[in-house]
C-alpha cells in the first residue's frame, strides 16, 4: 500500500512538473502579444528629411499601435546626438550609417552600438557657393539646351581647387560628422576627380583628416551648412535635406551632385540603439522596429502616393521646419540643380522599395572600407575582421523577427521582404559608382586597393 | 517720479483729473508719465517698420511689427491646437489601457504624459520655472557666504581673489563641464527632474552667484560704525549680532547683489538653453534658426520681444520687493 502512496505522489509530481514545464514550453506563443518592456521612449534626431520614418511612425500612431509612448526630440549635432545615446538619455535615434560601426571600432567615442533598421537609401546631395559655381562652369560639359550634363564630376572643380592651392589659399569645404555617409561620399566624389580630400591617422592623435589634403573638410551641423556657406566660411558642403535644396531657395548656391549618382542606391541613415538597451529591452525594440518598417511602407506605398502628405509632417517646426516647398522639391521625386534646372530623380529619397530597411552587412562593410581608405582605421585588417563588425553592428535577425510578425498580423506581405530563409546579407556586386569601380562586399580588402587615391594594403599617411 | 507699471501711481492723476482737482497740472502729469513713453514706442514701431523693410535676408525680410504680430497668433493657435491632441492622446491611451486590462486582468493601468512637442507657451513656463530654481539656489548659497565674507576681513582678502576671478566667466564656458559633471553625477533610473533641467540650473547658478556674493559682502563690511559700537557695548554675541544688526542693516545692499543676479540669471539662462539644447525660449530660438523656414525669423522676433517683457517683469517684482524691505525710504531706487 506505501508502495502505491509513494507512487502516486511521485505522479502527481512529476505531472505537475510536467505541466509547468509545458507552460513553458508554450509561453512563447500564449505571450505572442508580448507587451513592451519600456513603453515611454525617447528618441533623438537630427533635422533631415529622411527622420521621416520616425516622424511619420509618431503621426501615423504606428507606435502606439505597437503600445508605444514615443517622445521625438531634435538634437543639436550628431556627437551629441550620439553621446546620449550611450549615456542612456535617449532610447534609440536616428544615426548616420557610420555613427554605429565608428562608435563599435572606437574611432571617436568608443561604445557598442547596433542596428536592426536601416532607415533610407540616398537623399545627400553636393551643393558649391555661386562663386565656385561661375568659376566650375566653364570647364563643366553642356548638353545642347546650354544645360550641363549630369552627372557633374569633380574633374570640373579640380582647376578651382589647384587655382587657390597656388594661390596659398585653403580650399574649405563642409560635411556633417567624421564618419558621415557625408564624409565619405564627398570624398569619393573629390577623389573620384582627382582631389586629394586628405587622410586621418588617429595613431598619432590626428582626428582632423587633413594630412596631403587639397580639399580641407571639416565639420558643420547640417542645419547651419546653409548660413555656414553663406557667410563664406566654406566654399560647399555635403549634406542631406533639405539643407541643399535649401540652398537654391536662398540663392546662396548650386547643389552640383546628388549621391544617387555618387553610388547608386546607396544606404544613407540607420536607427540605432546601444547595444545594452536592446539587451535589457529585447520587445521593445522589436516593437520599435515594426512600427518603423510600417512607416518606411507607408511613406514608399502607391508609388510616392503619401509623399506631400509626409512633406506637409515634416514641415512642422518641430521636425525639420523648413519649408514646404523646399522639403517637397526633394522628398515628391524631383530636384533642383541649379536655380529653374529642376529634373526628375525618383529615387532621391527611397524608405523602403529595394529592401531599404533591411540592415545588410555589406552596407556597412563599405563603410569600413572608406574608414580605411581614408585612415580612420590605422592599420590593415583582413577580410574576417570586416565581417565580425558587420555582424556585431548590423542585426538583420532582430529585423526578421518584426518583419515576420508584421507578415503575420497581415500588415505587410512576405513580397515586401527579402526571403529571409535564404539572405546572406550580402548584396550581389554593385557596379553604379561615379569611378565605375564594382563593390563586392565579401571582398574588402581587394574593393580596397582598387582605389587611385586612398590608403592600400598597410599603408599610413 | 515713477513710471512704473507694477506701482498704481500712475492711476493717480486720473482719479485727480476726474474730480477735478488740479487738473492743469495733472494732465501735464499724464502727459509726462504715459504720453512721452507711448510717443516713444510709437515712434520705435515706426522705426523699426521701416527699418525691416529694408533689410533683407536670405530668409525673405526682416520681421517688423505685423509679422510677430501674425506669428505671435499663430504660436498661440499651435498652442491650443496641440492641446486638443493631446486630449485625444489621453482618450486613445484610455482606451487602450481598457483593452489590455481585459486581455490580461493583472495589468495596473497607468497613464503616461502627452509625447507630442512643447509649445510656445510650455517654454516659456520651462524658462521661468529653471531660471527661479537656480536663482534661488544661488541666493541660499549666496546670502550666508556673502554674510560671513563681509563680516570678516580677513576672509574677504582670502574669498576676493577668487570670486573676482570666476565672477566674469560667461555661462558658455561652464557649460561643458557643468554638463559632463551632470551627467557624471546625476545618475539615476527614473529621474524625478530631467539631466537637462539641472545643467540649466546649475550653469544659471554659477554665473549669478557672484553679485549677490559681493553686494552682500559690502553691505556688511559697509555696516556704519555707530551700530558696529552699539553692538559691541550691548556685548551681543555672533549670532545675535547678525541677525538684529548685521542683516538688517546689509538688506539693501543684499537686494541691490539679488536684482543683479536675477537679471544675469535671465540672460544666462537664454544662452545656456540654447546651447545646451535644453528645453525653454533659448532652445525655441535656435530650433526656429536651424528650422530656417520663411516664419523662423519673426517668430524669433516674438521670442525676443517676450525675452524681453519677461526679464523686465522680473525686475520690476524685484525692485518691489527691494523697496519694501528697505529701511531708507527717502532713497531713490529704479
Amino acid at each position: 500500500m506505501r508502495g502505491t502512496k509513494t507512487l502516486r505522489r511521485t505522479f502527481i509530481k512529476s505531472a505537475l512538473v510536467l505541466a509547468t514545464g509545458m507552460a513553458t514550453l508554450v509561453s512563447p506563443y500564449a505571450l505572442a502579444k508580448d507587451y513592451p518592456e519600456k513603453e515611454e521612449l525617447k528618441f533623438g534626431f537630427i533635422k533631415l528629411t529622411d527622420m521621416a520614418p520616425l516622424a511619420v511612425a509618431y503621426e501615423k500612431g504606428f507606435f502606439e499601435d505597437e503600445g508605444l509612448y514615443v517622445t521625438l526630440e531634435a538634437q543639436a549635432n550628431w556627437k551629441v546626438l550620439l553621446d546620449r545615446v550611450i549615456d542612456g538619455q535617449l532610447d534609440g535615434a536616428h544615426m548616420l550609417a557610420g555613427q554605429p560601426l565608428g562608435a563599435t571600432i572606437g574611432f571617436g567615442t568608443k561604445a557598442d552600438i547596433i542596428t536592426a533598421f536601416s532607415m533610407d537609401l540616398n537623399g545627400n546631395a553636393i551643393t558649391v557657393s555661386n562663386d565656385i559655381w561661375e568659376q566650375m562652369k566653364p570647364h563643366v560639359p553642356m548638353q545642347a539646351d546650354g544645360k550641363p550634363v549630369h552627372p557633374i564630376k569633380a574633374d570640373s572643380l579640380k582647376p578651382v581647387v589647384d587655382k587657390y592651392k597656388a594661390e596659398g589659399k585653403p580650399f574649405n569645404m563642409g560635411m556633417v560628422f567624421p564618419v558621415s555617409t557625408h564624409n565619405y561620399e564627398l570624398r569619393y566624389w573629390l577623389a573620384a576627380g582627382g582631389i586629394n580630400p586628405g587622410y586621418y591617422a588617429p595613431e598619432k592623435g590626428d582626428t582632423s583628416g587633413k594630412i596631403k589634403a587639397d580639399a580641407l573638410l571639416s565639420v558643420t551641423p547640417p542645419p547651419q551648412m546653409p548660413s555656414t556657406m553663406e557667410a563664406g566660411t566654406i566654399y560647399g558642403y555635403c549634406v542631406g535635406e533639405p539643407w541643399n535644396q535649401q540652398a537654391v531657395f536662398k540663392g546662396i548656391g548650386v547643389p552640383v551632385i546628388t549621391d544617387y549618382e555618387i553610388w547608386k542606391n546607396n544606404p544613407e541613415k540607420v536607427f540605432g540603439v546601444s547595444k545594452q538597451w536592446a539587451e535589457k529591452y529585447p520587445i521593445t525594440h522589436k516593437a520599435v522596429v515594426k512600427a518603423l518598417i510600417r512607416a518606411a511602407a507607408w511613406l514608399d506605398e502607391n508609388n510616392n502616393a503619401n509623399r506631400p502628405e509626409a512633406v506637409k509632417i515634416l514641415s512642422k517646426p518641430n521636425y525639420v521646419g523648413a519649408d514646404y516647398e523646399v522639403i517637397a522639391n526633394s522628398m515628391t521625386g524631383t530636384f533642383e540643380y541649379e536655380k529653374g534646372d529642376k529634373r526628375e530623380v525618383p529615387d532621391f529619397n527611397v524608405f523602403f522599395r529595394y529592401n531599404a530597411t533591411y540592415p545588410y552587412y555589406s552596407d556597412a562593410i563599405w563603410y569600413l572600407t572608406q574608414m580605411r581608405r581614408w585612415g580612420q582605421i590605422s592599420e590593415q585588417k583582413p577580410d574576417s575582421w570586416y565581417m565580425d563588425i558587420a555582424k556585431q553592428v548590423y542585426r538583420p535577425d532582430i529585423y526578421a523577427t518584426a518583419a515576420k510578425e508584421l507578415i503575420k498580423e497581415g500588415k505587410l506581405k512576405a513580397a515586401d521582404f527579402p526571403d529571409f530563409a535564404t539572405e546572406s546579407g550580402f548584396k550581389p556586386a554593385q557596379v553604379d559608382f561615379i569611378d565605375g569601380l564594382t563593390y563586392d562586399g565579401t571582398t574588402p580588402n581587394a574593393y580596397i586597393d582598387q582605389f587611385k587615391i586612398g590608403l592600400k594594403g598597410n599603408e599610413k599617411p | 517720479m515713477n513710471i512704473a507699471l507694477s506701482n498704481i501711481a500712475w492711476l493717480e492723476p486720473f482719479v485727480k483729473v476726474a474730480k477735478g482737482e488740479n487738473v492743469a497740472q495733472n494732465v501735464q502729469l499724464i502727459t509726462k508719465t504715459i504720453g512721452i513713453p507711448l510717443v516713444g514706442i510709437l515712434v520705435f514701431l515706426m522705426l523699426w517698420s521701416a527699418a525691416a523693410n529694408s533689410i533683407d535676408t536670405s530668409l525673405g525680410k526682416f520681421p517688423g511689427p505685423a509679422q510677430v504680430l501674425e506669428q505671435s497668433k499663430n504660436l498661440l493657435a499651435e498652442h491650443f491646437a496641440e492641446r486638443e491632441r493631446a486630449e485625444a492622446f489621453y482618450q486613445r491611451q484610455e482606451e487602450r489601457n481598457a483593452q489590455r486590462v481585459k486581455d490580461d486582468p493583472t495589468y495596473v493601468p497607468k497613464i503616461r504624459d502627452y509625447t507630442g512637442k512643447n509649445t510656445y507657451i510650455d517654454q516659456i513656463i520651462t524658462s521661468l520655472v529653471t531660471v527661479l530654481s537656480g536663482f534661488l539656489l544661488a541666493s541660499i548659497l549666496a546670502i550666508p557666504l556673502g554674510i560671513v565674507i563681509g563680516l570678516s576681513a580677513n576672509l574677504h582678502a582670502a574669498f576676493n581673489p577668487v570670486i573676482q576671478i570666476f565672477k566674469p566667466v560667461s555661462p558658455l564656458a561652464w557649460l561643458p563641464l557643468v554638463t559632463m559633471v551632470v551627467s557624471a553625477l546625476y545618475v539615476t533610473d527614473d529621474p524625478v527632474v530631467p539631466k537637462s533641467f539641472i545643467t540649466s540650473v546649475v550653469t544659471v547658478m554659477l554665473c549669478c552667484l557672484w553679485p549677490t556674493v559681493i553686494n552682500t559682502a559690502f553691505g556688511v563690511a559697509t555696516i556704519p560704525k555707530d551700530l558696529v559700537n552699539v553692538s559691541q557695548v550691548l556685548r551681543l554675541n555672533w549670532i545675535t549680532h547678525v541677525r538684529k544688526i548685521a542683516i538688517p542693516a546689509s538688506i539693501p545692499m543684499v537686494f541691490t547683489g539679488l536684482r543683479l543676479s536675477l537679471s544675469i540669471a535671465w540672460m544666462v539662462l537664454i544662452a545656456a538653453e540654447m546651447l545646451a539644447q535644453n528645453p525653454g525660449l533659448g532652445k525655441f530660438v535656435w530650433d526656429e534658426f536651424q528650422n530656417g523656414s520663411s516664419d523662423s525669423l519673426g517668430r524669433i522676433m516674438v521670442a525676443i520681444i517676450t525675452i524681453g517683457l519677461i526679464g523686465f517683469f522680473l525686475d520690476r517684482v524685484m525692485l518691489r520687493i527691494q523697496r519694501s524691505v528697505s529701511w531708507d525710504k527717502s532713497a531713490t531706487l529704479r
